[in-house]
């Protein structure tokens, strides 16, 4: 019982890391059609800001907002001096991106060092959580109230604000939105910021869990396609539940049967792509 | 034999030659290749073993036995075919009369039917076990030790020393963590222990919450079989889950490297792990070459820096036996098998299979001088990869993994 109790919070946790992971890849791709592969690279980037801005202010939550502002910067001006510059052509801007993630990852190596780098967890939170005899890390449990958090915020700026009806407006048709009026490249950079805040800020809050190491990257760049994959692109709503779908899975899929540990993310992805391309939620196929 | 002309000529040629430049062949320089790597993951490692080398060399002028030593480095990136690529550009063009490398074990093994073929003079740090036992390559010799060489006596120390009974033992999932797993358990079973649980998470598993809810709780400790930053993560997690109180862990030689430990905190303090090197070895040559290297780098060396600059150590004192004359393959190869040299690791000589027989320390971490560091705590003397078994039945068997030697106490 008590096992079935730590799994699922361990579920929960995971599944509430994934979503920061991957709600801004969801909007970039959901609003750009583009695969935005340096999405990991901005992850890792923002945990070693993350880790450099600690250095000075110890504060978790301030180091993910200067985190979250940095990749932002760093993301428009990917945006609008490289990806703009070959617009139109999805498949070289991917390919541009998976370009940029190695000069991140390699950029990083030269300024951080190759040693894996903690980032403490808030003093706060160190203190464990009790559950019958077993404990629990209370951090975990924030970060699942860190991503309700920043899903309810991100579902209040998608459909109570102007620009929340732009980017839906993009999202859905893009021709149409730009024909009545809607400035679709200002969106482009506007929502490509948002993306690369929310996967630095992610980086960081994911930092006390996984740390900041070389490789990082590449670790969680195929976990935010499979969430994006399964819950639909451009969909806040699949992201969240996708994430937490994975998160499930995951946890109990290589609990359960061990020897599955590699295929085990890639099933629930593999049966909605035979039978839902668009993804559960997804407004066109990915 | 007929002599003919043309061999007459070359004959009178050669001597001619040997005669009117007798120092001709010691004015080349020896062309040292270091495959290593300095992108990627497993750059920290890398860009060490270059450090250290670099460090061996300038201590002796750049000279080794008499010879000039030009250094040339390659960058792998721990990708297999890219290395094997660097090594054969090293050859071909570079024209390098030995190597230093490659780092990993993947890409030890994608080059080693390039190393047979172009009768490569290898020093090797990776640890693949067959490489020096079942299918022994004769021109590879490895001076640190093979995947399971350090985990058997920590075996042996966890079962006599420690009273262990019960265990469980969680690697990477690969060959690595597996033959050192392997080694691990066959030595602990055999002397009165039980490995009741084991896990091989992915190399790049995201996160370790889900095993650490599966570790059994009724054992005595737990064996991490982790390389990189995974040992790293597991500690840190298992620390999170507060599982480090109620079990100490115990660790292979990656586990807890000087590299990792100095980004480590308090939840490290009295962990075993076991080595065949540590930067607090006390005997002069470390304590000449870890001083210079920490005030240099500002860091202790690891297993890496410790493993080129031991590689070093055995290149040189080869050297010196057969006069610098690196051109000679079959003579290095006699020579370097045959060495007995005192490096920074202790001393070390080599098995007919090309592998090291030296010290492997079991090391416990300890805070001094407000860093941690790894306190040799015991030492066991002239390990050699086939531990205590014969080296005839040990090759009978199958070599070290996941299946081999099958497991009979796991308890589900």
């Amino acid at each position: 019982m008590q096992y079935w109790a730590i799994q699922t919070l361990n579920s929960l946790a995971l599944g509430g890391l994934l979503f920061l992971l991957a709600a801004g890849f969801s909007l970039i791709f959901g609003l750009m059609r583009i695969a935005n592969l340096t999405h990991g690279a901005l992850f890792m980037l923002g945990a070693y800001i993350g880790v450099s801005v600690m250095r000075q202010w110890p504060n978790l939550w301030f180091a993910a907002l200067a985190a979250g502002a940095a990749v932002a910067i760093f993301g428009g001006l990917l945006e609008r001096f490289i990806l703009r510059q070959i617009g139109g052509n999805v498949l070289g801007q991917v390919l541009v991106t998976l370009g940029v993630s190695f000069i991140i990852a390699d950029a990083c190596l030269l300024t951080w060092g190759g040693d894996p780098i903690p980032i403490p967890t808030p003093p706060l939170l160190q203190m464990p959580v009790r559950i019958g005899s077993f404990i629990f890390p209370a951090y975990r449990l924030a970060v699942v109230g860190i991503a309700v958090v920043v899903a309810i915020a991100l579902y209040l700026l998608m459909e109570r604000t102007r620009l929340g009806a732009m980017i839906r407006a993009g999202v859905d048709d893009p021709q149409m939105a730009s024909a009545v009026g809607i400035p679709v490249s200002r969106l482009f950079s506007t929502v490509f910021c948002l993306g690369a805040a929310l996967a630095g800020a992610g980086g960081v809050i994911g930092g006390p869990i996984l740390s900041a190491y070389p490789g990082l990257d590449a670790d969680m760049l195929p976990l935010a396609l499979i969430v994006v994959i399964l819950g639909g692109a451009g969909s806040l709503l699949g992201a969240f539940v996708g994430a937490f779908i994975t998160g499930f899975v995951y946890t109990f899929g290589v609990a359960l049967l061990p020897d599955l540990a590699y295929v085990i993310l890639f099933l629930p992805m593999i049966l909605v792509i035979a039978f839902r391309p668009r993804g559960l939620f997804g407004k066109f196929a990915a | 034999m007929s002599f003919t002309r043309r061999r007459f000529i070359q004959a009178a040629g050669a001597a001619a030659t040997a005669a009117a430049f007798p120092a001709a062949a010691q004015a080349e320089p020896i062309r040292l290749g270091l495959v290593t790597v300095k992108t990627g993951p497993l750059a920290s490692g890398g860009i060490d073993m270059e450090r250290a080398l670099t460090q061996y060399l300038k201590e002796r002028n750049d000279t080794l036995a008499g010879r000039k030593v030009e250094l040339l480095v390659a960058d792998g990136g721990g990708v297999p075919a890219q290395t094997r690529t660097k090594i054969q550009e090293l050859v071909e063009r570079d024209r390098i009369h030995l190597m230093i490398g490659p780092l990993d074990t993947a890409s030890a093994l994608a080059a080693d039917d390039y190393i047979r073929q172009a009768q490569l003079l290898t020093l090797s740090v990776a640890a693949a076990e067959d490489m020096t036992q079942r299918k022994p390559n004769p021109w590879f010799t490895r001076g640190t030790s093979t995947s399971s060489q350090s985990a058997m006596p920590l075996a042996d120390y966890a079962a006599k020393q420690l009273k262990y009974k019960r265990m469980a033992v969680i690697a990477d999932d690969i060959a690595y963590g597996h033959e050192m797993c392997a080694g691990f358990m066959r030595v602990f079973e055999d002397a009165g222990g039980k490995v009741v649980q084991r896990m091989f998470p992915p190399l790049t598993v995201p996160d370790y919450g889900t095993y650490l809810a599966q570790l059994k709780t009724n054992i005595d400790s737990i064996f991490l079989g982790f390389a990189g930053s995974n040992g790293f993560r597991f500690l840190r997690q298992m620390n999170e889950y507060g599982l480090i109180k109620k079990m100490a862990p115990i660790g292979g030689m990656t586990a807890l490297d000087e590299a990792v430990l100095r980004n480590m905190g308090d939840e490290a303090l009295g962990i075993i792990t076991s080595c065949w090197y540590s930067a607090e070895i006390d005997n002069p040559i470390n304590q000449k070459f870890a001083s210079s290297f920490r005030s240099q780098w500002k860091y202790d060396p690891g297993f890496y820096a410790a493993a080129t600059y031991t590689e070093a150590a055995v290149l040189e004192a080869t050297l010196n036996q057969i006069k610098g004359r690196v051109e000679d393959k079959p003579a290095f190869m006699k020579a370097v098998r045959s060495v007995k040299v005192d490096s920074c690791r202790g001393p070390v000589s080599f098995d007919q299979y090309g592998n090291v027989v030296g010290n492997v320390y079991i090391r416990r971490v300890v805070r001094k001088e407000g860093r941690l560091v790894n306190s040799v705590i015991h030492t066991y003397p002239n390990v050699s990869q086939f531990w205590t078994y014969k080296p005839e039945e040990f090759l009978k068997n199958p070599v070290y993994s996941r299946d081999w030697p099958p497991a009979k106490n796991l308890e589900s």
